[in-house]
């Protein structure tokens, strides 16, 4: 966004609560990789240049990428400024921080879509000896109590812990509910090529039906290993993690697992399926005889045969419930009548509705499928700085 | 890749407009949206019971039915009962097959494509040692609900089975089955 500010010529600084890439350093889990390739880890005039361009970059990895980028822009950040508020004055925005108040015509709030992570309300009913684990909480298997764990959620993150608790020789249960299923290579190549190189990430947020519903989608099932291994529910199962359906309730101790689990299962392969369908579409198009492999299907997922419906939690087999449960962002200092009745910003194409001046970057589907991707910031960024622009234009005018 | 609101080339007779247009609407009365249905039921004799729906609560009224619907339940005679209507069990296999089945003639309407027939037939396996009393550790209901679609349409299997995925997706009935719901039962 600074960047792209900067190519404007708009005057700006960028606030830091922590160190630049603060998230990144701090809010991750020990084995993490990014789940794109080193090649997509790119940044306006800022390709990855290391030796490895189809590799997964750990978190000290991603942390020197994004502190080269913000030296070689020469972005204007005053690091350890954490908002303390932002509040409408007439002819722009109060921005409170410990260092002083700023006032400003315009904010770009891009403090992300995952600063904490989101527990559902049931968890409150989980027994007292069972200790509850975030992705924020969690370093390593080590550092979880004894016994086995529950992991809810199987979204990337979901999919990637049980995976690895798993391999660490503790029994794991994973409850899934919706998700999305896709293998790490399709055809000879990684599937976010596909995705990039289709179009599939560039679709905007206003060609898409359901917007509200695209944007709660959680993310795929997929890891950056070395190895470029598909990590879906079979491979999990393979690996001895027991399936059972969505948490649906804690009752009396006892965790209640939907039996809806084979529609779960239906539902994500229909969807990757589809999306495979999409791909070969375009590549048949773009090349009727293509050099790539062929197309390839994969084996449906496997849906256990009786899965449990429900987990005593007072029987000493669970010893602790990571919830991976998604993350939300955290607003406590917009004080602006800015949500919608669920806490979400409401915003269209990452202009804050009731809001002039203000702008939201990097939540899922802002302008386009890749919104939340490193790369997908470019273009959203050059969209905002122009709607931006024409905003302090026109009052410039007025 | 933005769809028409409603494909009005084929015709299931599902007016999926009016769903589309009630669910933008409710979408800014959430209080509209908070329906109860109810039932009554009338002991008659034995294990023989007459059950009837008519009134409902929804989109900020009273509404009723135009008219009342009555259902007979029984126990067959191999349970020594006379056999009258259906069990109550076979009932709830009735309303998760007409759920998912008006479920599939409106994802199909959305979605354009035209039904020729549908016909689901469910099977639900009990082991009666629960409601006997005999095994603690068997469960009164069901274990196991099978449901087998026959779909005959202007579409593609895949896109049949994505129908049919959808339509569990959206159902109540589907989702009351496979997820727990807290009961209150009193006396008064």
């Amino acid at each position: 966004m600074s960047r792209a500010l900067t190519d404007r010529a708009i005057e700006h600084v960028v606030l830091e609560r922590g160190e630049v890439a603060n998230s990144w350093r701090r809010e991750r889990w020990d084995s993490l990789r990014l789940l794109t390739p080193n090649w997509q880890s790119r940044l306006p005039g800022y390709p990855y240049k290391g030796a490895d361009p189809d590799g997964f970059m750990t978190m000290p990895e991603v942390v020197a990428h994004i502190a080269g980028f913000a030296a070689a822009s020469a972005a204007p950040v005053r690091t350890h400024t954490p908002v303390a508020s932002v509040q409408r004055i007439d002819g722009g925005y109060r921005v409170a921080t410990e260092g002083g108040a700023i006032r400003c015509r315009s904010v770009v709030l891009a403090s992300g879509a995952a600063n904490v992570p989101h527990v559902p309300q049931l968890s409150q009913a989980v027994p007292g000896r069972i200790e509850c684990v975030t992705p924020f909480d969690y370093g390593n298997p080590q550092r979880l109590p004894p016994g086995g764990v529950l992991v809810v959620g199987a979204s990337a993150t979901g999919v990637q812990l049980a995976e690895e608790i798993r391999r660490s020789g503790r029994p794991v249960t994973l409850s899934v509910g919706e998700h999305v299923r896709l293998p790490r290579n399709y055809r000879g190549r990684d599937v976010l090529w596909w995705m990039e190189a289709s179009g599939v990430w560039s679709q905007r947020y206003d060609e898409i039906d359901d917007i509200e519903r695209a944007r709660r989608l959680p993310s795929p099932q997929l890891v950056g290993t070395p190895a470029h291994a598909t990590l879906d529910l079979n491979v999990l199962q393979a690996a001895g993690v027991e399936l059972v359906g969505r948490l649906s309730a804690i009752r009396d101790g006892r965790a209640l697992f939907s039996g809806g689990l084979a529609n779960q299962f239906a539902l994500a392969d229909l969807k990757m399926e589809r999306l495979l369908e999409t791909f070969d579409a375009w590549e048949r198009d773009r090349a009727p005889g293509s050099a790539l492999a062929a197309p390839e299907r994969f084996e449906p997922s496997r849906a256990p045969a009786a899965p449990r419906l429900s987990l005593d939690l007072r029987s000493g087999e669970i010893g602790s419930i990571v919830w991976a449960t998604g993350f939300r962002p955290e607003y406590h200092w917009l004080e602006l009548p800015v949500f919608d009745r669920r806490g979400g910003l409401r915003h269209e194409g990452g202009a804050v509705v009731g809001a002039p001046g203000l702008y939201a970057i990097g939540l899922p589907l802002l302008r386009r499928r890749k919104s939340t991707f490193i790369l997908g910031a470019e273009d959203d960024a050059r969209d905002i700085v122009e709607d931006l622009a024409g905003y302090l234009g026109g009052r410039a005018a007025s | 890749m933005a769809q028409p609101a409603v494909n009005t080339r084929v015709n299931n007779g599902v007016n999926v407009q009016a769903l589309l247009d009630a669910r933008e609407a409710l979408k800014d009365a959430p209080a509209a949206a908070e329906f109860t249905w109810r039932a009554t039921c009338k002991w008659q004799k034995g294990t023989h019971a007459r059950s009837t729906v008519r009134g409902f609560h929804g989109l900020g009224a009273e509404q009723s039915h135009k008219t009342e619907f009555s259902f007979e339940t029984d126990h067959p005679e191999v349970f020594a009962s006379e056999d009258l209507g259906a069990t109550p069990v076979e009932l709830v296999l009735v309303g998760l097959a007409s759920c998912l089945t008006a479920g599939v003639a409106a994802v199909a309407q959305n979605r354009g494509i035209q039904l020729r027939s549908v016909e689901a037939k469910l099977e639900g396996r009990m082991n009666i040692f629960g409601i006997l009393g005999i095994d603690s550790d068997v469960r009164n209901g069901y274990d196991n609900i099978k449901v087998t679609f026959h779909i005959d349409a202007d579409a593609s299997k895949k896109e049949i089975e994505a129908l049919v995925a959808q339509s569990q997706k959206r159902s109540a009935v589907y989702d009351i089955i496979t997820n727990p719901t807290n009961v209150t039962v009193e006396v008064v």
